[in-house]
């Protein structure tokens, strides 16, 4: 199994310096939106990228171009890049800020040329600090060359882009609370409907809401064509994807391949195999909010309609390798605490549930179980996401609160006896 | 108001970039953050008249986001990842010789004012697990022993800049991905170091 490099290509190429506008455009980098301004119009972009059938890379899966399709007429229409990468497990979008900022850039100014969009914002999560400085470095690079701002290479259209730090809430990767968050509020979900911010978004203005690898992978797609990139990947998965690989493995990292091997191969070739050689109890298929599958299930492939038929999902494309000798309660328990800590306190079922799970969790894990608590987790869950389907029906505004769920189920469907071995058996009355 | 002439220049800069004033409320708060090293009432005062929203709507966004403290910090705010990949990878004994050094329990700063401690979520440096931060600048691969040997120099030394690579080399491991990239840039206060101030807007 091998890579195959397209978003990751010029920070390869060009290690030492691939941040800096001159290495950049020393390598084609600007030309593809140079042409595009000059002379291609934006239903022709729009065609291309629904040609390619690129789906969104932030972790819901949504078709680009339908995304582009939807956003409603308006004077002031806006793009916000989605940079508040805080999934646990991933890592891309930081490679492709710090590394590769102006393929950004460059696939930002495609984005409004196509969609007629003049301001953008890059919403960066503020512990991202060295990530930021680099987009904003490029971003005044950009300015100085005059790609951004008044008359864009020339033509009669002008751009901004406003680099916005946030300040550390996972929420806000919900595009709603991003969006809340960027108008200076707090960062809640908000009620739907309106259900799509290409509708009602950033000041209830039609607003487009993409992810960094998303909106990286517009360079490459316009300059190739949208067809090119279709034939890579398969078929409801087309192109490549950036995927983080973490936890026992030997070679953990970033790697970008065609979607459609089996985790277990990934694992083995480019992962380098489990460390010590020891074997996988268990993985995490798509970031922290995906169920879980067992060490037993590693011919799964990498897509994400394999993933979803297998009551998981892709996500983020963060993939987390746990060993024999992990004790998942405790793994359980870390996941379970995050979402705990991230919920943004709005709807009950998670600011409560979110809490009792990880305060019984809590005391299972250090050895102060009770027997019944099996059963008041899965309760508790079950007020969460009712029934415990997957995909998740919800009682609360944004899926963060199911999410939590996820670990549960993981442990109680697959692992369910050792749970049951940390509750002593018999308890002093 | 009292802000500096400076500092005042800086948040009117910063509320220009924005379509409405009220989007500036975020970064005017890492502004306060760093001149301070906590949010105080006299910046939310401040803020409040510069944004044109009640002191206690201020005061609502400020305590909903984790990065803005309620307390004066130390000048090195140390940040030790405790989510999955970290925890699976051994962040609890980074944790524990973190805080046995410091003395400190989660989210307290030691009486000199040198080191805030923090426990925190994912930092986004899951294949370089265990991962840190000092100032929110990425420390990855840190070992135990390692943790304690940063806590020591930054205690000697006392860098007024916080840079990565330069904690990376010395006390860092395995890392996510290649950074490749020389960087001496970093953070000097435990607001995150990036100047949200040099946009030109060439529009409006």
């Amino acid at each position: 199994m091998k890579e195959t490099i397209l978003l990751t290509k010029h920070m390869r190429d060009n290690p030492e310096d691939s941040h800096l506008i001159d290495s950049y455009e020393k390598n084609n980098g600007y030309s593809t939106a140079k042409k595009t301004i000059l002379e291609s119009s934006p239903e022709k972009i729009l065609e291309e990228i629904k040609a390619s059938n690129i789906r969104g890379r932030g972790g819901a899966g949504f078709p680009t171009g339908v995304k582009w399709g939807f956003l409603a007429e308006d004077e002031d229409r806006y793009l916000v890049i989605n940079a508040d990468e805080s999934e646990p497990g991933t890592f891309k979008d930081r490679i492709l800020l710090e590394r590769d900022p102006h393929q950004l850039i460059e696939g930002i100014i495609i984005t409004c040329f196509s969609a007629n969009i003049k301001e953008a914002f890059i919403y960066i999560r503020g512990e991202y600090a060295k990530p930021a400085r680099r987009v904003q470095q490029a971003v005044e690079q950009a300015y100085q060359k005059g790609y951004l701002g008044k008359n864009i290479f020339g033509s009669e259209i002008n751009l901004d882009i406003v680099v916005h730090l946030g300040a550390g809430a996972y929420i806000c990767g919900e595009e709603t609370a991003l969006l809340n968050s960027l108008e200076g509020r707090r960062g809640e979900p908000r009620l739907k409907p309106p259900y799509f911010p290409a509708v009602k978004g950033l000041y209830m203005k039609p607003t487009l809401v993409n992810n960094v690898e998303t909106i990286s992978s517009v360079p490459w797609i316009i300059e190739n064509g949208g067809e090119e990139y279709n034939k890579l990947g398969v078929e409801g998965s087309t192109g490549t994807r950036i995927f983080s690989l973490s936890g026992h493995v030997n070679n953990p990292g970033n790697y970008e391949i065609e979607m459609g091997s089996s985790f277990g191969e990934f694992v083995e070739t480019l992962g380098g195999g489990i460390r010590n050689n020891k074997k996988v109890k268990a993985y995490i298929p798509g970031g922290a909010s995906a169920p879980w599958f067992r060490g037993d299930q590693l011919d799964i492939k990498m897509t994400i309609d394999d993933v979803a038929n297998n009551n998981s999902m892709l996500g983020s494309g963060a993939v987390v390798m746990m060993d024999e000798d992990t004790n998942l309660v405790s793994a359980a328990k870390s996941i379970v605490s995050f979402f705990a800590h991230e919920s943004c306190g709005q709807c009950t079922p998670c600011r409560e549930g979110t809490t009792w799970l990880e305060m019984i969790l809590d005391r299972i894990a250090s050895g102060r179980g009770r027997t019944s608590d099996m059963n008041l987790l899965l309760d508790v869950c079950d007020n969460i996401s009712p029934g415990l389907s997957w995909p998740p029906k919800m009682t609360t505004i944004c899926p963060l609160g199911p999410s939590a769920v996820s670990p549960i189920t993981s442990l109680m469907n697959d692992f369910r006896d050792e749970v049951e071995s940390l509750i002593p058996t018999k308890v002093l009355l | 108001m009292s802000w500096d002439d400076k500092l005042l220049k800086q948040a009117k800069k910063i509320i220009k970039l924005y379509p409405q004033k009220r989007s500036a409320l975020g970064p005017l708060l890492h502004l306060a953050q760093s001149k301070d090293g906590y949010i105080s009432d006299d910046s939310i005062s401040v803020i409040s008249e510069l944004v044109g929203i009640t002191e206690v709507q201020v005061k609502s966004v400020s305590t909903f986001y984790s990065m803005y403290k309620q307390e004066p910090t130390g000048k090195y705010l140390l940040s030790v990842c405790k989510s999955i990949s970290c925890e699976i990878n051994n962040s609890s004994e980074v944790i524990n010789k973190v805080q046995e050094f410091t003395g400190l329990n989660n989210n307290e700063t030691d009486e000199e004012e040198l080191f805030t401690f923090e426990a925190v979520e994912c930092i986004g440096a899951c294949g370089g697990a265990p991962a840190l931060q000092v100032n929110y600048e990425t420390v990855e691969g840190v070992t135990p022993e390692n943790a304690i040997n940063l806590c020591k120099w930054l205690k000697e030394i006392k860098p007024d800049v916080v840079v990565a690579d330069e904690m990376q080399e010395n006390f860092g491991g395995i890392k996510s991905f290649d950074w490749a990239i020389q960087d001496n840039s970093g953070a000097t206060s435990t607001a995150p170091g990036f100047q949200t101030l040099k946009t030109t807007k060439v529009k409006k």
